[in-house]
């Protein structure tokens, strides 16, 4: 699975580098994106829903997140 | 006496306030809610040009201010503005023009519609004298509270109640983690657990949930009363919860009649200090004959800030 690392990277710069990526995925594809505590993870994956992608599960690693979703149609 | 210079019905509902200098005025436009067509900005502009002084200054309570107006020019600026239907607001012992966030409509935090609700209210309450002192309404799309609901006569802010369906719950954990208000956790079945006490109502879980597992049982908006800023600021407190938007002018009208007539013969003062003298109960067992199913069961007085010196325990 392609994994994004959006850690270091503070909002909105984190949601656009996460839409550019998904740019080049194919529809149907599941990806994680590494997301830092606080805003991140709580903005994030709000955005990308609304984008229309499909959100799979959150799991905390050693002080980060991951977020997999699976990219939704255009 | 002469006849007068300029039509003195545009003065009634005031607007138009004295600058220093002679014969110079602000005009305080209105525009409720902060929205303001593009059309609408150009005329202002075009008025200001010609009539002022080269700026506008734009107020704290999301007004558009003319600058030095001359008062021989008031029934042209008035006309002119009237024809992309630009009018003064008030000022005084009267309902203000109220302020309001963005709303629902292009912002994602925003739960209720809080443009329409100015707009409501503008048409229904502007320029309502009170007898006694100003009244100010807001309306904030969510807990975020932008526009300082506590700090308004009558503020209100949108809420939502969350509801689960366990069924429809992927068990992500994106709820749980949203939930800066620690109202969820997950449980030992992987499935959220929520606390009703620590909810703001916010939404948050709603907003991220990729299976909508969660909804909206109810929404509509929170309630507090009065609150003002100034030399001495108090903090407004509830009074209700998921008030709907459309009973959101009958609500305010109920407190309206209520302050007018408790300050009778207080001379200038505003709501909140006028609960503070009365009693809260007295306006929320008001508000209760009209609203049983929307106000809280008891609540607090207005709560007093100090900002001015000497600060409670020193001396003067």
């Amino acid at each position: 699975m392609q994994s994004i690392d959006l850690r270091g990277v503070t909002c909105p710069t984190n949601f656009v580098m996460a839409k550019l990526e998904l740019e080049d995925i194919e529809a149907g594809t599941t990806v994680e994106f590494l997301l830092d505590d606080g805003e991140p993870v709580k903005n994030v994956p709000r955005s990308l829903k609304d984008e229309g992608h499909k959100l799979l599960g959150l799991q905390e690693k050693d002080g980060y997140y991951v977020l997999t979703l699976e990219k939704g149609a255009e | 006496m002469a006849e007068p210079k300029i039509d003195l019905k545009n003065l009634k509902a005031g607007g138009f306030i004295k600058e220093r200098g002679k014969d110079l005025f602000t005009v305080r436009l209105r525009v409720p809610g902060g929205r303001m067509s593009v059309d609408r900005l150009s005329k202002i502009a075009a008025v200001a040009q010609k009539y002022g002084k080269g700026y506008v200054h734009l107020s704290v309570r999301q007004s558009i201010e003319l600058i030095n107006i001359n008062f021989s020019d008031f029934d042209a600026v008035v006309a002119e503005l009237g024809e992309e239907q630009q009018k003064v607001a008030s000022c005084g012992a009267r309902v203000r023009v109220p302020t309001a966030c963005g709303g629902c409509e292009y912002n994602p935090n925003g739960l209720v519609d809080t443009q329409k609700s100015a707009l409501e209210v503008d048409q229904k309450l502007f320029g309502t004298a009170t007898g006694h002192h100003k009244f100010k309404v807001c309306f904030a799309g969510c807990p975020f509270d932008c526009p300082k609901s506590a700090i308004n006569d009558v503020g209100f802010q949108g809420a939502v109640w969350p509801k689960l369906d366990a069924d429809g719950c992927i068990s992500c954990g994106l709820c749980a983690k949203s939930c800066t208000e620690g109202a969820l956790s997950m449980g030992t079945d992987n499935k959220p657990v929520f606390d009703a006490a620590k909810c703001i109502y916010c939404g948050d879980c709603i907003k991220v949930c990729p299976t909508g597992a969660w909804s909206a049982e109810k929404k509509g908006y929170t309630v507090r009363i009065g609150g003002k800023w100034g030399r001495q600021p108090l903090v407004g407190t509830l009074y209700a919860t998921f008030v709907p938007e459309e009973r959101v002018v009958d609500f305010i009208a109920v407190v309206l009649a209520w302050y007018q007539e408790k300050a009778e013969g207080a001379g200038r003062v505003r709501l909140g200090d006028i609960i503070i003298r009365e009693g809260w109960q007295s306006l929320l067992e008001r508000l209760r004959a009209d609203f049983p199913e929307y106000v809280v069961q008891e609540t607090i007085a207005p709560q007093i800030i100090q900002t001015q010196l000497p600060l409670p325990g020193q001396q003067a």
